[in-house]
């Protein structure tokens, strides 16, 4: 068993925190018209989250599904920047063009949050190839969650992974659920793992919501892909207290009482008696947890005083500096509105 | 693999009779010499060297890390291309007809086009995907399609369509070095054709400009890639038998789209005929008619008229397929139609 030092378990138990505290507050902010779009929170998926966060190193790449404000959390993205994006402000880590789905923090690694069920596994495998191609030693995560294995994409990718030797992790965040499907009903094998024998990469299924058994096991596989450029699929089992978004009050599919039982094996009441175990106090806990509550609240409050993006950039981004030479002749004609929002909005900027 | 390279040739200059194939390997060969970030990856462009030859000899050249065989996984390579290019490789994906383009139509639209918008311009994805269009060869319903015009009203993509070898360099060779996606849109019965391509490597088309492929006063043939041969053709006819000078304007480029060249010359000749290779509803005339509608509402003497494909899945006996197609005898009747020269 990996021995994680005392002073980093707490501190992967004040990320778990972080997160629990911020989805908690997130959905208030939704409930209170101040987040809009899809949500998707991980309450109770904490472990397997800063676990995995942890084994991957800081020069990794990472790339998730939508699920994805807990990763961009344990990976170092300021709560302000992730709290900021939901909001739709300026400051947000996408500038406000990208919401709950689409975080992202290139400087820290992190490809983004992406939308489209298993869309981002082909972009994972491209990541690795870079990687390879430009003779880099590092290796890709790529989060999916339990519904992703059932789409074409997943076969293509873990193919071109194993047939090219892509240092990639497929990481299956397997919640039981996806969205209102159990796994038992959507997929012919429910150790969801073996699938990756069909590709001959090695895989291994462990206990998501225990934090050290995630951390050796992610730890191992991503060696692995970085030293050997070997390919491999973990699958986490954990849990999402929460519905599938916001919107989903998560009892059409199961009961009340299942969801009880998975909280009463709560992660992060696990790394909590780990801690007080080892010699901490309840007091010096407690204190942890009231900043955790302190952070997200400051990131609500910076969220709110941020600007939204003005409308006069509406097009930034959407194609690369210089473009707008390129477009420039193709004003004449244009739908109504277009000069004054796209081409007059920021386009090529 | 051993690189079989010689020594670099002095820098060339002057024009070269070459087929369009030979012009895209040439800007292929050039853009990898240039800069080691460009490879090119696709079914059977390595070993098999292309479906269609356009990567001939760039396996021994370059090495199978350069010129990368891929299985028949449209939807997983074309991704692999999309996340390759966000950490700043410069991939060039080979997809065999643009009909199997839509297994991989996910990546394309749904990530590629996205990533620069959705994440605020904090990543940028230097992605081409080169494919032919096209019909002619009794390939039939799943096989003689020509879908550009959905990749070309999708934000985020640029789309360029080279109807000469010349274009074919210089505008696969500008896609390449563009920040952004491009799809190129080649054309199997192009392939073949031939004429002087500029040897420069720095020779460069410029995307978002079209190009007055032949001047003329009657009626503008407005068109892009192999619909181009086919409105020269048409304006040669209309010129020996009904004494019409017609304008032929090639677009080159879809996305952007070059209106103003369009408009100038439609405030010249008042009459404008749109060709397309695909289904016209919807598609790139239809676009096309509706800018032009509204840029020159006050010169247009007539309607504009369109030509595309016949609207049904394309049939496999020959004379069906020749009367579904946009063939020169319909596109001249539609320009005369339009002149007021037929009922």
């Amino acid at each position: 068993m990996t021995t994680v030092a005392k002073a980093t378990l707490r501190e992967l138990w004040e990320q778990m925190l972080l997160i629990r505290v911020f989805e908690t507050e997130t959905e208030r902010a939704y409930k209170a018209a101040l987040i809009g779009g899809y949500c998707h929170l991980s309450s109770g998926q904490e472990a397997a989250t800063v676990g995995t966060m942890h084994a991957l190193a800081p020069e990794d790449l990472l790339i998730t599904g939508y699920r994805c404000h807990g990763f961009a959390l344990a990976r170092g993205v300021p709560p302000e920047a992730v709290m900021a994006e939901l909001f739709g402000r300026a400051g947000g880590c996408a500038h406000g063009r990208g919401g709950s789905m689409h975080l992202l923090d290139v400087e820290r690694g992190y490809y983004g949050g992406w939308g489209i069920v298993a869309g981002q596994l082909p972009l994972a495998t491209g990541l690795a190839l870079g990687l390879v191609r430009q003779g880099r030693e590092q290796c890709v995560l790529c989060e999916l969650g339990d519904g992703a294995i059932n789409m074409g994409a997943w076969h293509e990718s873990l193919n071109l992974a194993a047939v090219w030797g892509l240092p990639v992790v497929f990481l299956v965040m397997n919640n039981e659920y996806g969205m209102g499907t159990s796994v038992e009903r959507a997929s012919a094998v429910t150790d969801l793992h073996r699938r990756a024998a069909a590709f001959d990469i090695r895989s291994e299924r462990v206990d998501g919501d225990d934090l050290l058994a995630v951390v050796e096991a992610a730890s191992t596989l991503l060696a692995a892909a970085r030293s050997e450029r070997a390919p491999a699929v973990l699958e986490l089992v954990t849990y999402r207290y929460r519905g599938h978004s916001v919107a989903d009050p998560g009892l059409a599919y199961r009961t009340p009482e299942e969801i009880e039982e998975h909280m009463h094996k709560d992660p992060i009441n696990r790394v909590r008696r780990l801690l007080l175990e080892e010699g901490a106090s309840d007091e010096e806990l407690a204190e942890l947890e009231r900043a955790a509550g302190e952070h997200v609240a400051a990131a609500v409050e910076s969220a709110r005083a941020d600007p939204p993006p003005p409308v006069s950039e509406l097009a930034k981004g959407m194609y690369a500096p210089g473009s707008a030479a390129q477009f420039a002749r193709m004003l004449a004609g244009a739908p109504f509105g277009e000069r004054e929002l796209v081409f007059a909005g920021g386009l090529g900027q | 693999m051993s690189p079989a390279k010689t020594s670099p040739a002095p820098p060339a200059t002057g024009t070269e009779l070459m087929t369009y194939r030979e012009a895209l390997r040439l800007a292929l060969r050039e853009e990898l010499e240039r800069d080691e970030r460009v490879f090119i990856m696709g079914e059977e462009v390595g070993v098999f060297e292309g479906a269609y030859k356009v990567t001939a000899g760039l396996l021994a050249e370059f090495g199978p890390d350069r010129v990368r065989d891929t299985p028949i996984s449209e939807e997983g390579f074309v991704g692999a291309g999309v996340g390759a290019a966000m950490i700043g490789e410069r991939p060039v994906v080979e997809i065999m007809t643009i009909n199997f383009l839509l297994v991989a139509m996910d990546q394309v639209v749904n990530h590629a086009a996205k990533i620069g918008a959705m994440f605020g311009g904090e990543v940028r994805c230097p992605l081409v995907i080169r494919t032919p269009n096209g019909a002619g060869n009794q390939l039939t319903a799943q096989h003689s399609q020509s879908f550009e015009g959905w990749f070309a009203a999708t934000p985020g993509l640029k789309v360029v369509a080279p109807a000469t070898p010349a274009d074919a360099k210089g505008l696969l060779k500008a896609a390449i070095r563009d920040d952004d996606p491009v799809l190129v849109v080649e054309n199997l019965a192009i392939y073949k054709e031939r004429g002087e391509v500029p040897l420069d490597p720095e020779h460069l088309v410029p995307i978002g400009l079209a190009n007055v492929a032949r001047e003329g006063t009657d009626i503008s043939l407005v068109a892009h890639g192999f619909a181009t041969v086919r409105a020269l053709h048409v304006a040669e006819r209309l010129k020996r038998d009904h004494d019409v000078s017609a304008e032929v304007i090639d677009l080159r480029s879809l996305r952007p789209l070059d209106v103003d060249t369009v408009a100038e010359s439609v405030a010249k000749t008042n009459r404008a005929l749109c060709i397309e290779e695909g289904w016209p509803s919807y598609g790139v005339t239809a676009e096309l008619a509706a800018r032009i509608q509204r840029a020159c509402f006050d010169d247009l003497d007539a309607p504009v008229e369109r030509v595309g494909m016949a609207e049904v899945p394309l049939p496999y006996a020959k004379g069906l397929e020749t009367a579904a197609m946009p063939n020169e005898d319909r596109i001249t009747e539609a320009a005369l139609a339009t002149l007021g020269l037929r009922a």
